[in-house]
């Protein structure tokens, strides 16, 4: 940083990598921010039993969807608060000044955000299968799907954060924008797992699934660098 | 193509255009509704099945199928805004979203009214119903975030990306929703599906399908009208359009001062 002029530029994989590792190290310094979503998913799925029925039959019916509707709403509060700091600090400014695209720095972002607060979702959910009384053999058909399914769901937030990052009232506002665009995701991943239960083969809804991340990998963080560039001018 | 395009991206040129499309579409509009519905109504055949009532159809089927044009033309609108810098189409995305989501609004509605005495219930989980439902939740995604943003052209480009990644998603959501049902109802309810309509009846609902077509198409450029002049409040453009309007109004008043004078 001392001599700028004969410094090399940044080339893409270090800024990839720097933003990563900035943001693993931010959220190791803010502990609770970790923990909150995953108190949040405890808490929405030991509400239902409580609010529906405890009977058994009932819960291993409903316990996917529960769960996934549980985990759309953990995300929902990570994907509220994502890029609210990095805004008020300045530091998309900084990123938007940087020779390396907005893009790539965005999805190194959002993985790191995926690592820091939905792995530990999908990797609890044997718990809460256990708490719904949801069949062992389902149990790795439910961790596939939100192992798939949550990076989508990181994204598609994302997008909605990124447009609404400037107004000071985001969570209303943010879900009317975000929820809708989570629906086919909520659809194809209780098929598969209601398609786990009855003993067939899911490889159809899996492969959906994996396209529908393979095409949110690739669009969204164009749109999240578009809304943020509008955003921040 | 260009050439012919270009001038529109002035918003004069855009605003005086609104004003010359506007009657043509509203009395176009006015001609096909008013004989399309009459005939639709009075004198197409009853149904042999659904009697009288089928002939919601006229207000339903037209208002569904433009609730979906209309948020495509709306993505369209936002694509070229974001893509070519074109004020004009940002500002077409918010004068298009109020007139849809009226649209689908009417479309649920009516739908409802009709799924009443057809199927005994005022809704059902059907795969059209919900992608239908799921639209409208789009459309005020899109109002509400250009509402929430204080200066309006940060808002009309924030809305331009939401309409873009929405339309993305509605076939997305339109198959996975149509799949889910199938998956769940196993047969279909909806006698919606690709009816084979008589020609006595298809006519009248083929001149309300366009009758709505130009409805959407007059309220749109008159929103779009105010919306630019709303923007360009204190361009001299609007500034001279509005001195020579009063100009002609005091002097029509002279005018007539002078005849009552005489």
């Amino acid at each position: 940083m001392n001599n700028l002029s004969t410094s090399k530029p940044l080339s893409y994989w270090s800024a990839f990598k720097s933003i990563f590792i900035r943001e693993i190290k931010l959220a190791w310094q803010k502990p609770t921010q970790l923990v909150q979503p995953v108190v949040f998913f405890l808490i929405v799925v030991t509400l239902f039993p409580l609010g529906i029925s405890p009977a058994p039959k009932t819960l291993q019916m409903i316990g996917p969807g529960v769960i996934w509707i549980a985990a759309i709403l953990a995300i929902m509060l990570v994907v509220e608060r994502l890029f609210r700091q990095d805004y008020q600090e300045g530091t998309i400014e900084a990123w938007l000044l940087s020779t390396v695209p907005m893009s790539l720095l965005v999805g190194a972002k959002l993985l790191a955000a995926w690592f820091i607060s939905c792995s530990v979702l999908v990797l609890i959910t044997p718990v809460l299968a256990l708490l719904m009384n949801i069949e062992t053999h389902v149990i790795p058909a439910l961790m596939l799907s939100l192992l798939v399914g949550t990076p989508i769901l990181l994204f598609v937030g994302a997008i909605g954060n990124a447009l609404t990052v400037g107004l000071n009232q985001g969570g209303v506002l943010l879900s009317l924008l975000v929820l809708p665009l989570y629906i086919p995701v909520l659809i194809f991943a209780t098929s598969l797992i209601e398609a786990a239960t009855l003993n067939m083969s899911y490889t159809g809804q899996m492969s959906i699934l994996i396209s529908m991340l393979l095409v949110s990998c690739f669009f969204a963080p164009v749109a999240i660098a578009a809304a943020l560039k509008n955003t921040v001018n | 193509m260009w050439k012919w395009l270009h001038p529109y991206a002035k918003a004069e040129t855009t605003y005086k255009l609104c004003y010359r499309l506007l009657p043509y579409f509203s009395w176009l509009a006015v001609i096909t509704l008013v004989s399309g519905s009459i005939w639709g109504l009075f004198y197409a055949p009853s149904d042999y099945q659904q009697g009288d009532s089928f002939r919601i159809i006229y207000f339903h089927v037209p208002t569904a199928i433009w609730s979906m044009g209309a948020y495509t033309s709306m993505a369209i609108c936002g694509l070229i805004g974001i893509v070519w810098q074109i004020r004009n189409a940002e500002l077409a995305v918010y004068a298009i979203a109020p007139v849809g989501a009226a649209f689908t609004f009417l479309a649920l509605i009516s739908g409802a009214i009709w799924g009443k005495p057809m199927w005994g219930a005022w809704w059902v989980w059907d795969a059209r119903l919900t992608s239908e439902l799921i639209l409208l939740f789009l459309y005020l995604g899109v109002i509400a975030l250009y509402n929430s943003f204080e200066d309006k052209r940060t808002a009309a480009r924030a809305s331009s990306i939401l309409a873009i990644v929405g339309v993305i998603n509605v076939p997305i959501i339109h198959y996975s929703v149509e799949w889910w049902n199938t998956l769940h109802q196993g047969a279909s309810i909806t006698k919606l599906d690709k009816p084979s309509i008589s020609p006595d009846m298809l006519w009248p609902l083929l001149l309300n399908i366009s009758g709505f077509l130009f409805v959407l198409a007059a309220l749109v450029c008159l929103r779009l009208a105010n919306q630019i002049l709303i923007n360009d409040a204190r361009r001299p453009w609007v500034k001279a359009m509005v001195s020579e309007k009063t100009n002609k109004a005091e002097q029509s008043k002279n005018k007539a001062t002078l005849a009552d004078k005489e």
